[in-house]
C-alpha cells in the first residue's frame, strides 16, 4: 500500500513541514472552539489552570479529556477514570494501525513521535491526503501534528483562564464544530474514491446508521463507534467485488 | 495554579492508557508485515469510522431508547451540503457552528 505510489497527477506537494502547518489550519478552529470550551468546563469542575495546562499536554483527546472531568466531578474511583479514559481512546488504535504502515520508512523514535501525537482531526487529514496522494511525508505530519498539539494546548489552557467570564460555549455553536468538521472529512475520503466504490462506500454508511443506532441500546457512544468500525469495515472487505 | 500529586499520578495514569493504544500500531508495522487481508480491512477504516463519529452525534441515548438529537440532525443537512457543494474543511465547519448558534438561538 505504501509502495504504491502515484505520479498521475501534479496534486502531489514535496513532503514539507510548512504545507503541514498550512493543511492543519482548516482544523483549527474545531481545535480552539473545543479546547477552549474543555478549558470552561474543566473550570467549571474545579480543575486548576496548572491541572487544564496538564491535561491537554499529557492526555490530549478532547473527548477523553471530558469524561475525565464528568468522571472526577462524580467522584469515580481512579481504576473507573483510568480504565474509562483507555476505552473511550482506543479507537486511536485503529487510527494508528491505518497511518503507520505509509510511514515505515522513518526511524522508530519519528514513528513514536507519529502515534504520541495522532488524533481523530490529524488522522482525518492525513488519510485525506493518503487518499488523494497515495503516500505520507514525515516532515508533513510533524508540521500537521505539531501545529495540532500547540494550539489544543494553547486553547484549553486559554479556557480555564477565561472560564470564569466566558458564557456557556455551547450557545454559541462551537460544540458542533467537531461534528461538522467530521463530516467535512468524511465527504473528502469519499470524493475521491470513484463511483463503483463509491456506492459500496455508501451502503456501508447506512448499514453503520443502523448498527450503530441498534448498539447505542446496550452500550455508550464511545464504544457503539469502536464495535460498529470493526463490524462495518470487516463486513466492507467481505463484500467488496 | 495548583495540583496534587495525587492528582498528577491519575493524569500520568490516563497519559499512559491513552499514549500505548496511539504508538503500538507505529512499532508493530515495523517488525510484522500485514497480511494484504488486514491492509484491504484498514482501507476501510477511515470512512467507517469517520461515519460512526457523525452518526454518532446525531443520535441520543435516552433512558429507554435511542432517538434522534434533532438539533445536531437539523444542522447536520447544511453542513453536509456544504461539505459537498465546496469539498472545503473551513467553510463546512464555519456553516456548522453558525447554523448551530441560529438554532440555539432560537431552541
Amino acid at each position: 500500500m505504501s509502495t504504491h505510489l502515484n505520479f498521475r497527477n501534479a496534486t502531489i506537494t514535496t513532503d514539507s513541514l510548512v504545507q503541514g502547518i498550512k493543511d492543519c489550519i482548516p482544523t483549527l478552529l474545531g481545535y480552539i472552539s473545543i479546547g477552549v470550551a474543555f478549558g470552561v468546563i474543566a473550570t467549571t469542575s474545579n480543575l486548576s489552570v496548572l491541572e487544564i495546562f496538564l491535561l491537554s499536554v499529557l492526555v490530549y483527546a478532547g473527548s477523553a479529556q471530558f469524561i475525565f472531568c464528568g468522571l472526577y466531578m462524580a467522584g469515580a474511583p481512579f481504576s473507573v477514570i483510568i480504565i474509562t479514559t483507555f476505552i473511550v481512546n482506543l479507537r486511536h488504535f485503529l487510527m494508528a494501525l491505518t497511518v503507520a504502515p505509509h510511514l515505515t520508512r522513518y526511524s522508530p523514535l519519528r514513528n513514536i513521535g507519529f502515534g504520541t501525537l495522532l488524533t481523530d482531526e490529524t488522522f482525518g487529514v492525513a488519510v485525506t491526503k493518503v487518499m488523494k496522494e497515495k503516500q505520507l511525508g514525515g516532515n508533513w505530519m510533524d508540521g500537521l501534528n505539531l501545529t495540532a498539539y500547540l494550539t489544543w494546548i494553547a486553547s484549553c489552557t486559554i479556557g480555564g483562564i477565561l472560564g470564569k467570564w466566558l458564557p456557556n460555549a455551547e450557545n454559541w455553536g462551537l460544540d458542533f464544530a467537531l461534528t461538522a468538521m467530521f463530516v467535512a472529512l468524511l465527504v473528502l475520503n469519499l470524493s475521491d474514491v470513484g463511483k463503483s466504490k463509491l456506492i459500496h462506500y455508501l451502503k456501508l454508511i447506512a448499514l453503520m446508521a443502523i448498527l450503530l443506532y441498534v448498539l447505542l441500546y446496550f452500550l455508550p457512544g464511545h464504544l457503539a463507534v469502536l464495535i460498529a468500525t470493526l463490524l462495518v469495515a470487516t463486513i466492507g472487505v467481505v463484500t467488496e467485488k | 495554579m495548583t495540583t496534587s500529586l495525587t492528582f498528577i499520578l491519575l493524569i500520568l495514569g490516563c497519559a499512559i492508557v491513552t499514549w500505548v493504544p496511539r504508538v503500538v500500531p507505529f512499532i508493530l508495522v515495523r517488525s510484522v508485515k500485514l497480511p494484504d487481508v488486514v491492509l484491504r480491512w484498514l482501507a476501510y477504516i477511515p470512512v467507517c469510522i469517520l461515519s460512526a463519529l457523525v452518526l454518532e452525534s446525531l443520535f441520543e441515548a435516552e433512558e429507554n431508547f435511542v432517538a434522534f438529537d434533532w438539533l445536531n440532525l437539523i444542522a447536520f443537512m447544511p453542513t453536509l451540503f456544504v461539505a459537498v457543494w465546496t469539498k472545503s474543511l473551513s467553510k463546512t465547519v464555519i456553516v456548522g457552528v453558525i447554523t448551530m448558534a441560529i438554532l440555539r438561538f432560537f431552541f
